[in-house]
């Protein structure tokens, strides 16, 4: 199937609300190997200032990802994600995500770019409290190569 | 702590990566593209066999800085092009990521940039990597 030639420039629904937890923080630094004390212990992340634990400056994908993936389900997109490999990814924080934060993001389609056969789907995530507050802006650039048979 | 002078040198730090880490990181990040833990459909869709999300390479790189920086809370932007998949084998052996880094100056006071290069064997597996840090001054 092909992507919709307007994608460019649109905006999806925000993600549902995602609740931040200090165990989904521990296992995230876990998968990752970090073993910072600010994110499993409360006390060292509010002697550093914060309200409760802090997620690695990778986590935001996690809400990012749930965005992603809605885009890719919605019926106007339609692609799998075994097609698509992850071409380029940036994160510019507002502050760090803690433990107790309830979040959404919500995606906008900057650019879709055809290369021999693969679409370079550029995206961007605002992630927000529910309350409105600005936590991270993630970018990211999905490749799409569409099955054989198939144009993207 | 590494003093964030520009012209430092970091690193380098290394990071063995198995299949098993994968499919850790699938369940932690919420990512379950078979891509990163199934053969069969790596090879279907093209790829030379299984590979690291670039979620996962870019966290250990993500993971180096924080810990040059004195603190994961210190890191303010971090990014890169994923330009070669992290092939991983299923064996115990797996392969080894390394990040290095090198700090530039920025226009911002109290922020420093780490330019970061993050090879596996003799291959760049991410492009234009880059955090922003906060730094003492």
């Amino acid at each position: 199937m092909s992507l919709a030639p307007d994608l460019a420039g649109r905006e999806f629904p925000a993600t549902p609300p995602f609740d931040v937890s200090g165990s989904q923080i521990a296992a995230f630094a876990d998968a990752i190997g970090a073993d910072d004390p600010l994110h499993r212990d409360p006390d060292a992340a509010r002697a550093a200032g914060h309200p409760d634990v802090v997620a690695p400056p990778t986590y935001p994908i996690v809400v990012a990802f749930q965005a992603m993936t809605a885009f890719m389900a919605d019926p106007d997109v339609g692609i799998e994600l075994r097609n698509v490999v992850h071409s380029e990814q940036r994160f510019e924080a507002d502050r760090p995500i803690r433990a107790g934060d309830v979040l959404t993001a919500t995606i906008t389609v900057e650019s879709v770019r055809q290369a021999a056969g693969t679409a370079l789907i550029a995206t961007r995530s605002v992630i927000r409290t529910v309350d409105g507050e600005p936590v991270c802006t993630a970018y990211a650039t999905l490749a799409h190569r569409a099955p054989d048979g198939e144009t993207s | 702590m590494t003093p964030l002078e520009p012209g430092a040198a970091l690193g380098p730090a290394h990071f063995r990566v198995r299949r098993s880490d994968l499919v850790r990181y699938a369940g932690a990040s919420g990512d379950f593209n078979p891509i990163h833990w199934s053969q069969r459909v790596a090879t279907e869709v093209g790829l030379p066999g299984v590979i690291a999300h670039g979620m996962y390479t870019l966290g250990l790189a993500g993971r180096a800085v924080a810990e040059w920086a004195g603190g994961t809370d210190r890191v303010v932007e971090l990014g890169s092009r994923f330009t070669k998949p992290v092939v991983v084998p299923d064996d115990e052996e797996g392969v080894v990521v390394e990040v290095a880094g090198e700090v530039k100056p920025t226009d911002t006071a109290g922020r420093v940039r780490i330019d970061l290069t993050v090879t596996c064997g003799d291959q760049k597996v991410l492009g234009m990597a880059r955090a922003v840090v906060v730094r003492d001054e």
